[in-house]
C-alpha cells in the first residue's frame, strides 16, 4: 500500500495536523513503509476470531449519580491559553 | 548512600542510620552533578527538600511507611500538581498540571520523596528517547548510546544512582527496553494493576505504569505503593494486591520457564542468544525445568501494534488543541489555522507519524482491514500466551535484539526502529505482566533477560528475578564515572 | 406529480441526572460559565471517563417502555471530530453495539392510531456552547454542558407528514417526562430534534435523497420547518432538480431552512470502540429492578381510564398524556366522590382552559387537586349549579379560600326550598300575564323565558332541576 503526497495532505487535515511543505514527501515515505508493515496481517485468516478491543476481559463499571466535582474554573483557566469573560476564546466561529 | 538499592536506603531511614533530608540533598547534588545525561527535565529541589523534612518528622514519630523518605522521580507523563508535566513535548511545555495522578498521590501518601520529572520520548512514542523535546538521553554506560525509551530518563538516572527507584510506562516495551540497555531491573505489570488515572494516553488498552528500579525486592516496594483499583480509572482491575515482597524468597525448584521458540529462530543475535542462555542455565541450576513453547502469531506483534497504537492515540492527542491548555500557535486567522498550527508546531516528526497512520487506519474505508483486522490479531497473540501459560509458569526470553544502539544510528529508519521492539511489544497486546533483569553484558554493555509471567502474578515474576539476583550480581554493577 | 413526504426523527433527550454521564460534575442549568466543566469535561490530559449507573438505568427504562430490544452488553465507542465545543476532540457515544435496540411507539392522528418504529437509542455525552456574540473576532466556549447525558433516539423512517412527526415528537416528549428520565425542558435544550425529510414519488419504494434539518427546539417549529423543507424539495424536484443531502438550519424568525456550509465537508468520523471504557453489561437484576418500578405507561393509563371511567378516546388520551394530569384527575374523582365524566370535563375544560391561557402546567395550578376535589363534591350534591360552579371556580384560581368558604361567603348556595322559589315563580307569572297566555296556547318556547326569568330573580342559585318542576306544575295546559 503506497500512499501519494495528496493522501497524506488529506489525512493531515483530517486530524488538524500542519505538516512543512518540504517534509511532506518523507511522511509518505514513512506512512507508506508503515503501512506495508502492517499490511503483513493480510496473510493471515482470522475469520472467526473475535476482535480484541480491550486486555481486560471485563465490564465496565459504574459509579453512581453523586457530585463529587467543586468548581475549580480559576485553577483550570490559569493554564488556558486565551480566557475572556471565564469564557474559552477560539477565532471566531461561522456556523 | 547513592549506591545503595532502595530498600537498603529504606531499611537504613527506618533504623534511623540518616535522615531523609541528608539523603535527597546528596543524591540532588549527583543530579546536579550528571545533568549531561539529560535524564531529568524538571528537577523540583525546594520541594524534595520539603517533602524530605516532613519525611524525617514521620519517621522519627514511629510507624512511617516503608516508602518514607525515600528518593524516587517520576517519568514526566505522570501528573504532577503544580509542577510541569510536559510529556516530553513541546505541546506540554507550558502545561502545569492542576492534579496529580493516581500513582503520584500513592507514593505522596507513602512519603516517598520526588526528586523531579524524568526524561522521555514525546507522549511516549519512541524506543531510544531521541524524539524528547527536551532532548536525548545518554546511556550512562556507553559514550553516545541511547539509554533506549520511551521510559529513558528514567533507566538512565536509576543506572546512574540518580535516584533510587523510578516511575515508568510501557505501552509496548517502554520500561522493559530502556531497563535492559540501562542494565536496571524493569516491571510492567499487568494491565490494569495500576491506575491509568492522570497518566498521560499515548494507547490507553497498553499503557500500563510500572517501577524501574536496581533490583527485584525494590521492584516489589515500589509495585506495593502504586497498585491497586482507582474509582477515576474504569480499566483498573478490582483485584486484591497481595504482598509482593512475601514471596521473594520461595525456592524455584519445579519452576516450568517456557522458551518459545520464535523467540530464538536464526534472527537472534548470536550473543543474545549466548547471554540469554547462560542466564537460563542459572535458573535450571536452582532446580527449574525448561520448555519450549511456541506462539506462531508473534511475528504479527508489530504489524497489529502499529495499527491499535496509533488509532488510539490519533484519538488521544486530538485534545491537544490549543484551545484550554497547552501549545498555541501565534496569531490564528480562524479556527481551523488554530489547530493546525498549534498542533503542526507542538508535535514532533514521530508524534506527527503515528498521528496519521491512526488516523488513516480508522478513516471511512479502511477501518475493517486496518482496525478490526489488528483486533483479531490481538486476540490470536493473546491466545497463543493463553496456550503457553498453561503449561508453564513463566516464560523467558531477550528484550532487545541487540545491547544499546549509537545515538543517530536509527533515528532514519523508523521502521529499524519498531522492529528492534519485538520481544516486548506482544506483552502489551495481551495486556500480560513482565520484567527485565540484568543479565550480563555484550561489548561492555547491559542487556536484560526477560520473564514474562500470568496475569496478576507479579509475585510470582518478582520472585523469580529476586532469586536471580540472589545468584548474579549484574544488577548491581554501576556504570563508569558513576560508582 | 403526487409525493410522498418520508420523515425520520432523532430526538436528543438530556438524562435529568444529578452528575455528568462520564464525570462527577453537577449538570444544573444556568450556571456560571465553565464553573461545572471538571477536568473530565474539560479533557485535560490524563484524566479518564467513569460511566454514570443512573445513567444506564434511565436508557433501560426507555427501553422497557418503548418494548425494545435492550442490549446484555453495549460499547461506546469515540466519534472524531474537532471542533471548539467538543474538547477531547472526540465525543463519547455509541456505535455499533447502542444500548437499546428497535423498538417502537403509537402515536395517533386524526383518530387513527399508527405505529412508528424506534430503530435505536444511545448513550452520548453533550457538548459544550458556543457563544458567537459577546466578541468580536473570536467565539467564547462555556463547557458546563459538555459531559451531560443524552439520550439519542432515532427513530425509522416512518412518519408521512409534519404532523405524524410532531405526534411522535410529542409522544416522545410525554413518554420521557412519564418516565422521570428528562425534565423535558425545551427552552433550556433538554429535549432537542433532527428531522430527516426526503420526497419519493407516490407508490416508489426506495427512498428519495434526504436533508437533515438540525437542533429544532420546539414543536411548531419542527411543523413548520418540514412543511418549508418539503415545499423546498418539491419545487427544486418539479423542476427536474435533484436533491443534496445536506444538513440545514431551520431559521425560525425567517421561517426557511438554509444549508450549513460549515459542515458541509464531508465528515469522517473514524469511530472505534473507547479504550477507557469497557463492555457496559445490564445485568438480569438490573433489568428486573428497572421493570418493577416502571410506571403505567401512557397507552396503558388511557385503556384504563376508558375501561374504568367510561371517557371517551379523546379525553382519555388527553388526561392519560402527562403523569402529571392523569394524577391530577385520579385525585379529584377519588376525593370528590362525583361521577368520572363530570370530573374529566372539568378537568380538561375548566382547568386545563384556565391553565393554558395563564401559560401555566398542571403542576403549577393555582387550585390543587383536593382542593377542585372539593369543588366539584358541590356539584355533585348540588349544593351549587355548574354555571355557579364557574363563579366559585374564579374565585377559588385568584385565592387560596375553599370552595366552601367561597359559597358561604358569596352567598352561593342553591335554592332548593321549594317554597322560596315557588314564591319566585308565582310573582313572576303574576308579571307577565302575555308569556303565560302566549305558553298556553302552544307556544313551548317560552317556557325557557321563564326558566331564565325565575334563574335571574334568584341571581342563578334556584336549583334548575326544581325550577323545571315547579314551573311545569304552575303552567299546566
Amino acid at each position: 500500500m503506497s500512499l501519494t503526497t495528496d493522501d497524506v495532505n488529506q489525512i493531515a487535515y483530517l486530524a488538524r495536523l500542519g505538516i512543512d511543505h518540504q517534509d511532506t514527501s518523507s511522511y509518505t515515505q514513512n506512512l507508506s513503509d508503515m503501512l506495508e508493515l502492517v499490511a503483513q496481517m493480510q496473510a493471515v485468516n482470522t475469520e472467526n476470531i473475535e476482535p480484541m478491543a480491550h486486555p481486560l476481559d471485563n465490564i465496565q463499571r459504574l459509579r453512581p449519580d453523586i457530585i463529587t466535582e467543586t468548581n475549580q474554573r480559576d485553577a483550570f483557566q490559569t493554564i488556558a491559553p486565551q480566557v475572556e469573560d471565564k469564557l474559552y476564546l477560539v477565532p471566531k466561529v461561522i456556523d | 548512600m547513592h549506591t545503595k538499592t532502595l530498600t537498603e536506603i529504606s531499611r537504613g531511614l527506618q533504623a534511623g542510620d540518616y535522615s531523609s533530608q541528608e539523603l535527597t540533598e546528596s543524591y540532588l547534588k549527583r543530579i546536579k552533578q550528571h545533568t549531561a545525561l539529560n535524564s531529568f527535565i524538571t528537577v523540583t529541589e525546594d520541594l524534595a527538600i520539603a517533602q524530605a523534612k516532613q519525611a524525617d518528622a514521620m519517621l522519627a514519630a514511629g510507624n512511617a511507611p516503608v516508602l518514607t523518605g525515600v528518593p524516587i522521580a517520576h517519568k514526566d507523563i505522570f501528573c504532577t500538581q503544580g509542577i510541569k508535566t510536559s510529556c516530553g513535548s513541546k505541546m506540554l511545555d507550558n502545561f502545569i498540571a492542576p492534579y496529580n495522578a493516581t500513582v503520584i498521590e500513592k507514593f505522596n501518601q507513602a512519603g516517598a520523596i520526588s526528586l523531579g520529572k524524568l526524561n522521555m520520548d514525546e507522549f511516549a512514542m519512541g524506543s531510544s528517547n531521541e524524539t524528547s523535546f527536551y532532548g536525548t538521553v545518554y546511556n550512562p554506560w556507553a559514550e553516545n548510546t541511547v539509554a533506549g525509551g520511551s521510559s529513558g530518563g528514567s533507566a538512565a538516572a536509576v543506572a546512574a544512582r540518580l535516584i533510587s527507584g523510578a516511575t515508568g510506562t510501557d505501552t509496548g516495551g517502554s520500561i522493559r527496553q530502556p531497563a535492559a540497555l540501562c542494565g536496571i531491573t524493569g516491571l510492567k505489570p499487568t494491565y490494569g494493576r495500576v491506575s491509568r488515572f492522570g497518566m498521560i494516553a499515548y494507547a490507553s488498552s497498553l499503557d500500563q505504569g510500572g517501577t524501574m528500579t536496581q533490583t527485584a525486592a525494590d521492584s516489589a516496594l515500589m509495585l506495593q505503593t502504586m497498585a491497586g483499583f482507582d474509582t477515576k480509572d474504569s480499566t483498573s482491575a478490582e483485584q486484591d494486591v497481595p504482598d509482593y515482597s512475601a514471596n521473594l524468597n520461595n525456592s524455584l525448584q519445579g519452576l516450568k520457564i517456557g522458551l518459545p521458540k520464535e523467540f530464538f529462530d536464526d534472527s537472534l543475535n548470536a550473543e543474545m542468544a549466548t547471554a540469554i542462555e547462560t542466564a537460563i542455565n542459572e535458573y535450571k541450576k536452582m532446580g527449574a525445568e525448561i520448555i519450549e513453547v511456541s506462539m506462531p502469531n508473534l511475528k504479527l506483534a508489530i504489524p497489529a501494534y502499529y495499527v491499535i497504537a496509533p488509532a488510539e492515540c490519533s484519538a488521544n492527542l486530538s485534545r491537544m488543541d490549543g484551545v484550554r491548555f497547552g501549545h498555541r500557535c501565534d496569531n490564528p486567522e480562524d479556527l481551523n489555522d488554530l489547530y493546525i498550527r498549534s498542533r503542526g508546531e507542538g508535535f514532533g516528526t514521530e508524534v506527527k507519524r503515528r498521528i496519521l497512520v491512526g488516523t488513516y487506519a480508522l478513516s471511512a474505508g479502511y477501518y475493517d482491514a486496518y482496525y478490526i483486522k489488528a483486533q483479531k490479531i490481538r486476540r490470536l497473540i493473546s491466545n497463543d500466551f493463553t496456550e503457553a501459560l498453561k503449561t508453564v509458569d513463566v516464560i523467558m526470553g531477550p528484550v532487545t535484539p541487540t545491547p544499546a544502539f549509537g545515538i543517530g544510528e536509527k533515528t532514519k529508519d523508523p521502521i529499524e526502529m519498531y522492529l528492534a521492539d519485538i520481544y516486548t511489544i506482544a506483552v502489551n497486546l495481551a495486556g500480560l505482566p513482565a520484567m527485565s533483569v540484568p543479565a550480563g553484558f555484550i561489548d561492555n554493555k547491559p542487556i536484560g533477560l526477560q520473564i514474562i509471567g500470568n496475569y496478576f502474578d507479579e509475585a510470582k515474576l518478582l520472585n523469580v528475578a529476586h532469586q536471580y539476583q540472589q545468584v548474579t550480581d549484574w544488577h548491581q554493577q554501576t556504570p563508569q564515572g558513576f560508582e | 406529480m403526487q409525493w410522498e413526504t418520508v420523515i425520520g426523527l432523532e430526538i436528543h433527550a438530556q438524562l435529568a441526572t444529578n452528575t455528568k454521564i462520564f464525570s462527577g460534575a453537577s449538570t444544573a442549568y444556568g450556571a456560571e460559565p465553565n464553573t461545572q466543566a471538571c477536568a473530565v469535561d474539560l479533557g485535560l490530559p490524563g484524566v479518564l471517563p467513569v460511566l454514570n449507573q443512573e445513567v444506564v438505568r434511565m436508557a433501560v427504562k426507555f427501553g422497557m417502555a418503548i418494548e425494545a430490544e435492550v442490549a446484555d452488553t453495549s460499547v461506546f465507542a469515540r466519534k472524531n471530530y474537532f471542533y471548539p465545543d467538543l474538547p477531547k476532540g472526540y465525543q463519547i457515544s455509541q456505535m455499533d453495539h447502542p444500548i437499546v435496540g428497535l423498538g417502537h411507539l403509537d402515536i395517533e392522528v386524526a383518530g387513527e392510531t399508527k405505529r412508528v418504529g424506534v430503530t435505536r437509542a444511545h448513550l452520548e455525552e453533550d457538548a459544550g456552547k458556543s457563544l458567537h456574540e459577546n466578541f468580536a473576532d473570536s467565539t467564547g466556549i462555556d463547557l458546563n454542558r459538555a459531559g451531560t447525558p443524552l439520550l439519542e433516539i432515532v427513530s425509522e423512517p416512518d412518519m408521512r407528514s409534519a404532523k405524524e412527526a410532531v405526534a411522535y415528537m410529542r409522544k416522545i416528549h410525554e413518554l420521557v417526562q412519564y418516565l422521570d428520565i428528562c425534565d423535558g425542558n425545551m427552552q433550556e435544550g433538554s429535549f432537542r430534534c433532527d428531522v430527516n425529510i426526503s420526497l419519493r414519488p407516490q407508490g416508489q419504494t426506495e427512498y428519495g435523497t434526504r436533508a437533515e434539518l438540525k437542533n429544532i427546539n420546539s414543536f411548531k417549529f419542527v411543523e413548520k420547518a418540514i412543511y418549508g423543507e418539503v415545499e423546498r424539495q418539491k419545487e427544486i424536484l418539479e423542476a427536474g432538480g435533484s436533491i443534496v443531502q445536506e444538513t440545514r438550519l431551520y431559521d425560525a424568525d425567517k421561517d426557511e431552512t438554509r444549508s450549513m456550509r460549515s459542515k458541509e465537508e464531508a465528515n469522517d468520523y473514524r469511530y472505534f470502540p473507547d479504550p477507557d471504557l469497557l463492555p457496559v453489561y445490564i445485568s438480569p437484576e438490573l433489568r428486573a429492578a428497572v421493570k418493577a418500578d416502571l410506571p403505567e405507561l401512557p397507552d396503558t393509563k388511557k385503556q384504563r381510564f376508558i375501561q374504568d371511567y367510561h371517557l371517551d378516546n379523546e379525553t382519555a388520551y388527553k388526561l392519560a398524556s402527562s403523569k402529571e394530569l392523569a394524577n391530577y384527575f385520579e385525585t379529584v374523582v377519588k376525593q370528590s366522590n362525583c361521577e368520572a365524566k363530570l370530573c374529566s370535563n372539568w378537568v380538561t375544560v375548566e382547568l386545563l382552559g384556565a391553565l393554558n391561557k395563564s401559560n401555566l402546567s398542571i403542576q403549577e395550578s393555582p387550585i390543587a387537586a383536593p382542593r377542585f376535589a372539593e369543588l366539584l363534591k358541590r356539584i355533585a350534591d348540588e349544593t351549587i349549579s355548574g354555571k355557579i360552579a364557574k363563579q366559585v371556580f374564579e374565585f377559588m384560581w385568584n385565592s387560596a379560600d375553599s370552595a366552601d368558604d367561597i359559597i358561604e361567603k358569596q352567598g352561593l348556595k342553591q335554592i332548593t326550598d321549594s317554597g322560596a322559589i315557588e314564591a319566585i315563580i308565582d310573582k313572576i307569572i303574576a308579571d307577565n300575564p302575555a308569556q303565560v297566555e302566549q305558553y298556553l296556547s302552544g307556544k313551548d318556547k317560552v317556557f325557557g323565558f321563564f326558566v331564565g326569568q325565575t334563574m335571574k330573580q334568584s341571581q342563578g342559585k334556584a336549583n334548575p332541576a326544581e325550577v323545571n318542576k315547579i314551573l311545569k306544575a304552575k303552567l299546566k295546559r
